[in-house]
């Protein structure tokens, strides 16, 4: 190098031939290791707003089913919400298989929505599918709406007897959540 | 504030061009930490506290905010939910620690932040009022600080709770009646807890907004630098940024490695394990201390046993405590030497490493040990020591000392008296 610019400031750095200059290593370098140093500061502040170990705990719900009669529903909590364990009659039955599933605005038929083995025993979430209110149908003397099922007062939607949506805006039928029978009377939600 | 040979923002695009027209915060940021801020050339690392400072205040709210969704300020359940972070929320633990380390930081790097600020006098004209403004924006810390470690709600907290707000139970009179309302009980309680949880939530907020006035200050002399002297021409100068965004960025980098050995490796070394009992109302701790950064003047607290005429030792202790904070205030008028920096005031420099640092030393030993001898004798040397410092040494200094002789200018100071060596000019031998 020439003797008049032995002392280097940022502007005179040695720049090869195509422009690139050794500096640009370290400028790429440092801001690629701040940047994913801020990614891994970013992770835990969104993760830190999802369930928490206790919330994902009491996920699982069991329920005895061995006291519903026919024509019996009842009420219980999966996951801080309303749980709706129907046991069917044979007329209800009969009247959620009258119907062709490809008539439905959410074709299913009952015995998608029930376990083999356990078509009478019908389990859905307690939570109208429009905007989430809990429908009416379950109770002793509620209305059970048009079709025999459930009938959500906040909207007007109308269930049948296998929860599935028949009138109304509700977009689609009773949510069934995972569950199993882990013996003949006792299922296990969630 | 501006050197006339600052350069000037030029929006490049259209959304540029927009912004600085209805909006001109990009023009701001420039002026600000951008190349238009001219920054003295000579600045060593001690100038990068003021940056940290400003970062650790940003981990702070962050990570708060996280803990106060997860947290509940309830005498019932507020230790519980302190737990429930620790152990079930999804990074919770880091958070806390975070939090609770990064308070240890903020302190660290504001004391460094005060030391630079003490040893080369940064309070002095035309810097008054950032001197100010940083010991409202300390003593504001000292608040949130205080009331944060009350939250968990642990021994340590509730104690700390009881034995802060007992402080004003010693001003006469009408000490008890502020003290209980205060706490809005006769003991620290739900009302407390409740009350310091939404301070503890807003002051951080003031903080940031005092900081905003203090960079304010700042910006109107520009920065002080390890000299002394004032910047008098361009070569004094270099752009805020590059220069000084990768000098306070490697800093940052050397910051963060400390703090993440301490949260990740070492995360309850500057805690007290009392804190993870449950408060008790009915059983004090056998050792009480607050935390470290209030050590020093925790001693000074302590230092007071016997009454003093008609005043009674608690109250003195009391007046003294605050007192030596509330003494900073008038440290630019008390220290009269014109003077600035450490390294030109040879008797200056004597009593600050021979005096003041091992005095704040031996204060901040006594203030963590227990109340027995020999600590309470060493606080009250120190004790006295410290108030002579700022209120009759430096005074006396600042008119019999004589100063060594100050460079020229900054560009002196830096590359030696060569008149030629300025910047521009690439005359200059190999350094």
């Amino acid at each position: 190098m020439a003797d008049t610019t032995a002392t280097a400031t940022p502007e005179t750095v040695t720049t090869s031939e195509d422009g690139i200059r050794r500096r640009d290593f370290l400028d790429i370098a440092a801001i690629s290791a701040a940047g994913i140093g801020g990614l891994a500061v970013v992770y835990p502040l969104v993760s830190q707003m999802a369930p928490s170990k206790d919330v994902l705990a009491a996920s699982s719900t069991e329920v005895d089913v061995s006291a519903i009669e026919p024509g019996q529903a009842i009420k219980a909590v999966f996951r801080k919400q309303p749980l709706f364990v129907r046991r069917l009659t044979p007329a209800e039955i009969q009247a959620a298989n009258a119907v062709p599933a490809s008539s439905l605005r959410d074709p299913q038929t009952l015995e998608e929505r029930t376990k083999e083995g356990h078509t009478d025993m019908l389990v859905t979430m307690g939570v109208c599918t429009h905007l989430g209110c809990v429908p009416l149908g379950a109770a002793e003397g509620e209305v059970k709406g048009e079709f025999g099922g459930y009938f959500c007062p906040c909207h007007g939607s109308h269930y049948d007897t296998a929860g599935r949506i028949r009138k109304g805006p509700a977009p689609s039928n009773l949510e069934v959540p995972e569950y199993e029978f882990t013996s003949d009377t006792v299922i296990q939600v969630g | 504030m501006s050197f006339p040979w600052a350069r000037q923002y030029e929006p490049t695009n259209g959304l540029t061009k927009f912004l600085d027209e209805k909006l001109p915060l990009p023009r701001l940021v420039y002026n600000a930490v951008g190349a238009g801020y001219p920054v003295p050339r000579n600045l060593s690392y001690f100038w990068n506290f003021g940056v940290l400072a400003g970062f650790f205040l940003m981990v702070q709210i962050v990570t708060g905010v996280v803990l106060a969704m997860h947290y509940a300020a309830n005498a019932q359940v507020a230790f519980a939910t302190t737990e429930h972070i620790m152990r079930d929320v999804n990074w919770g633990w880091m958070m806390r620690y975070a939090h609770a380390n990064g308070a240890s930081f903020f302190f660290i790097v504001v004391y460094l932040h005060i030391f630079r600020g003490l040893f080369y006098s940064s309070y002095k004209a035309p810097r008054e009022m950032i001197w100010l403004l940083g010991v409202v924006i300390f003593l504001l810390m000292m608040a949130t600080a205080f009331m944060g470690y009350v939250l968990p709600w642990g021994q340590m907290s509730f104690w700390g709770a009881k034995v802060i707000t007992g402080l004003f139970g010693a001003i006469p009179l009408v000490g008890e009646p502020i003290q209980v309302w205060l706490l809005g009980g006769f003991a620290p309680d739900n009302a407390a807890l409740n009350r310091f949880f939404s301070l503890h939530f807003l002051l951080p907020f003031v903080i940031a907004g005092v900081v905003i006035l203090h960079i304010w200050a700042l910006h109107i002399p520009g920065s002080s630098n390890p000299t002394g002297v004032e910047v008098k021409s361009e070569s004094d100068t270099v752009p805020f940024h590059p220069y000084y965004t990768a000098k306070d960025g490697f800093g940052l980098g050397i910051a963060l490695l400390a703090y993440f050995a301490l949260v990740f490796f070492l995360p309850n070394a500057l805690g007290h394990p009392d804190n993870y009992i449950e408060a008790n109302p009915l059983s004090t701790p056998a050792h009480i201390v607050p935390e470290w950064y209030f050590w020093p003047f925790y001693a000074i607290l302590r230092a007071f046993t016997v009454d003093f005429f008609f005043i009674p030792a608690k109250l003195m202790g009391v007046l003294a405590m605050f007192s030596s904070i509330l003494l900073w205030f008038f440290l630019p008028w008390l220290d009269k030497s014109p003077v600035r920096s450490g390294h030109y005031r040879p008797l200056f420099r004597k009593f600050f490493w021979f005096g003041l640092i091992p005095t704040m030393i031996v204060l901040f030993i006594c203030g963590g040990a227990p109340a027995e001898e020999p600590y309470v004798m060493l606080s009250q040397l120190a004790t006295a020591y410290y108030f002579l410092h700022f209120l009759v040494i430096l005074p006396i200094i600042s008119s019999v000392e004589k100063p060594e002789p100050l460079p020229y200018s900054i560009t002196e100071a830096v590359l030696g008296s060569d008149k030629k060596m300025v910047k521009g000019e690439q005359t200059s031998p190999a350094v």
